[in-house]
């Protein structure tokens, strides 16, 4: 980056209408606290939920300190196994935040490559590739996710299962909503082909890998800016969506969305933090990540991009 | 004469839709030796952008070349493969387009898309590159190299951009510029300065330049021959002198015609009657003759072959007729 492009950063209607965008700006502080705490948690959490040595029985369901019977130990009370409930959601937001980024990731990989090459070469190729992603999208998320995560579990046993959870639930995930990217690359790329400049660089003599990855491609980012946003909440939620119906992450490594589970059972004996808390923090993301997209939205592109 | 640097033999494209098969060139054959300037004129849809499109073999999807040879350097550029075809794009011939508000790509700077054209055919180091980018956007006159190197297209005018596009097409010192109206998007005082410029450096580096235009002082002043297309097929072939000074296809005639006359204010302009027509609907024997002045029976049905004289051809049958009685006079 030299200082020119800084220059123009600072120049740009981007930058101006966050700054005059008082919804965009609440979003982006609050999500940037969210990736800050989460991923400092090893360092800010006052205590391990992974280490079993710290964890005493007796300290189950322990209510929010504020509340009567609170202890000051534990900041917003304890679980139905004694895990300080601070501690285990700073973790939790970590590892479904690292899902969601890294499900999209791949998601984005597939997508775009698939989108790319789908909308340049067209023809049969991209008959062919776009009735995939009709098929892919006609199965839901969740219904494919369940079907998978369900089997692995029969077949290799609920261990293995356990050591794997974070890459299967990337994996299946990324896997099952690519055709979102596809779609929307496809259609940019259709766009973008049909511009002179795409002749020029056939014209220089440009291999096709090179024509779509180094001049289509960033031509058609700005959509691809936006469903990254909103994408990264819809794997947030399937994964959480997952956890709570105990086929994502185990109640020994949990996410948000285990951690709701975990606490379900006992939401109508009293204990109704071990479920609010960890979903107020998840409705919270979710909502600031899709309030960003809006954004984000309205201003790359008013027209390109409305679903 | 030494062998043409590119020649083109009897080349046919056609289009295929879905219910027919049009034709957009028939029996197209032209040369262009080296360092030699060619102009190729005609109205819109004449095939002019098909014939420079099908010389680098990229002719977008329907279209196809169904018949005929594109020699360059005596190799036929039709038969090669994709990966040896791209070593010839940018590299031996280089292109330029109409609109350089288009033909840059937005999102990258003018520097990247330079030493990228060069990357893609020299084997070299990015200073490398860099330095003989700058020697090339010297070479077209930009003002301070070093800042356009870092800006994006849009920064830049319309005549900037278009000696950028220029500076692009040079850098690999190809053999032939194919330039496709490189000055009509352009304002007319800029279009003077590009031309001269394009001019310039083809006579300076011996390069050869195939301009395709509708504008016929464009192409008296730039270039040493000139074809003239009408519904895909070449109708005239002369040095460019001739066909401004006595052309001999009605077709050009009126074209020239049609020029405006700064030493005759007040007429009305005269334009050829009708317009071109589709390739759909192209009338039997002369394709010109709804619209010829000097229309002859036989040319609506049959297809004028080539007179040709003096290292002109026309494709004409009243042409042909006349000659045919100019030789029995001097005969007799």
């Amino acid at each position: 980056m030299s200082p020119g492009a800084w220059h123009r950063f600072a120049d740009s209607r981007v930058l101006w209408s966050f700054r005059h965008d008082k919804v965009a700006i609440v979003s982006f502080a609050v999500m940037c606290v969210y990736i800050l705490l989460s991923f400092s948690a090893p360092l800010i959490a006052p205590y391990n939920p992974y280490d079993p040595t710290t964890i005493d029985i007796m300290d189950s369901e322990i209510p929010p300190a504020w509340l009567e019977n609170g202890d000051t130990r534990f900041a917003l009370g304890t679980d139905a196994q004694g895990r300080d409930m601070l501690s285990t959601i700073l973790y939790g937001t970590r590892i479904s935040l690292t899902i969601g980024i890294c499900a999209v990731l791949l998601q984005a990989f597939l997508g775009i490559t698939i989108g790319l090459i789908s909308g340049y070469f067209g023809g049969r190729l991209d008959n062919f590739l776009m009735r995939v992603a009709d098929i892919q999208l006609s199965f839901s998320t969740l219904m494919v996710a369940i079907i998978v995560l369900a089997v692995f579990q029969a077949l290799f046993g609920t261990e293995l299962y356990e050591r794997l959870a974070i890459l299967m639930l990337i994996l299946v995930i990324g896997i099952a909503e690519w055709p979102q990217y596809a779609r929307t690359v496809r259609a940019s790329v259709l766009a973008e082909k049909k511009k002179e400049y795409v002749d020029a660089v056939r014209v220089i003599g440009l291999n096709p890998v090179r024509i779509m990855f180094r001049h289509i491609l960033p031509n058609t980012l700005s959509p691809i800016l936006v469903i990254s946003t909103v994408q990264i909440a819809n794997a947030i939620v399937s994964e959480a969506a997952l956890s709570f119906l105990g086929l994502g992450m185990p109640v020994t490594k949990p996410s948000l969305g285990s951690l709701i589970n975990s606490g379900f059972e006992f939401i109508f004996s009293g204990s109704w933090w071990i479920t609010i808390i960890p979903g107020i923090v998840l409705v919270i993301l979710v909502l600031v990540m899709n309030l960003l997209g809006d954004w984000l939205r309205d201003v790359l592109n008013p027209k390109l991009y409305k679903e | 004469m030494s062998v043409a640097l590119l020649e083109i033999r009897n080349l046919e494209v056609r289009f295929a839709m879905r219910h027919v098969t049009l034709v957009a060139l028939r029996d197209v054959s032209f040369a262009i030796n080296r360092g030699e300037r060619l102009g190729i004129v005609g109205e819109s849809g004449a095939g002019k952008s098909v014939a420079a499109f099908s010389i680098l073999n990229l002719i977008s999807k329907p279209g196809y070349i169904s018949a005929g040879e594109i020699l360059f350097e005596g190799r036929d550029l039709t038969k090669l493969g994709p990966q040896e075809m791209r070593k010839i794009r940018g590299n031996r011939i280089s292109m330029i387009f109409q609109d350089p508000m288009m033909t840059l790509n937005p999102v990258l700077t003018v520097g990247t898309q330079l030493t990228e054209c060069l990357h893609a055919h020299r084997e070299l180091s990015e200073p490398e590159a860099r330095e003989i980018a700058m020697e090339r956007l010297a070479q077209v006159h930009i003002p301070s190299p070093e800042a356009r190197f870092d800006q994006y297209p849009h920064e830049l005018s319309g005549g900037m951009r278009q000696r950028i596009v220029i500076a692009t097409a040079l850098l690999t010192n190809p053999w032939l510029i194919i330039a496709d109206e490189p000055t009509t998007a352009l304002d007319v005082t800029i279009q003077a300065e590009i031309m001269d410029l394009l001019l310039e450096l083809c006579e300076s580096q011996n390069v050869a330049l195939i301009l395709i235009t509708h504008d016929l002082g464009v192409v008296s002043q730039v270039t040493e021959r000139a074809i003239v297309m009408y519904a895909g097929r070449v109708v005239e072939e002369a040095p460019t002198r001739e066909i401004v000074r006595a052309a001999k296809h009605p077709y050009t005639q009126g074209l020239i015609g049609a020029l405006p006359q700064q030493t005759e204010s007040r007429r009305r302009l005269k334009q050829i009657r009708g317009v071109m027509p589709a390739l759909t609907e192209i009338p039997p024997g002369c394709a010109f003759h709804p619209r010829c002045p000097y229309v002859l029976d036989v040319c609506r049905v049959q297809l004028p072959g080539y007179s040709i004289k003096n290292g002109a051809r026309v494709a004409c049958h009243m042409v042909a007729a006349q000659m045919q009685t100019e030789a029995k006079e001097s005969e007799s």
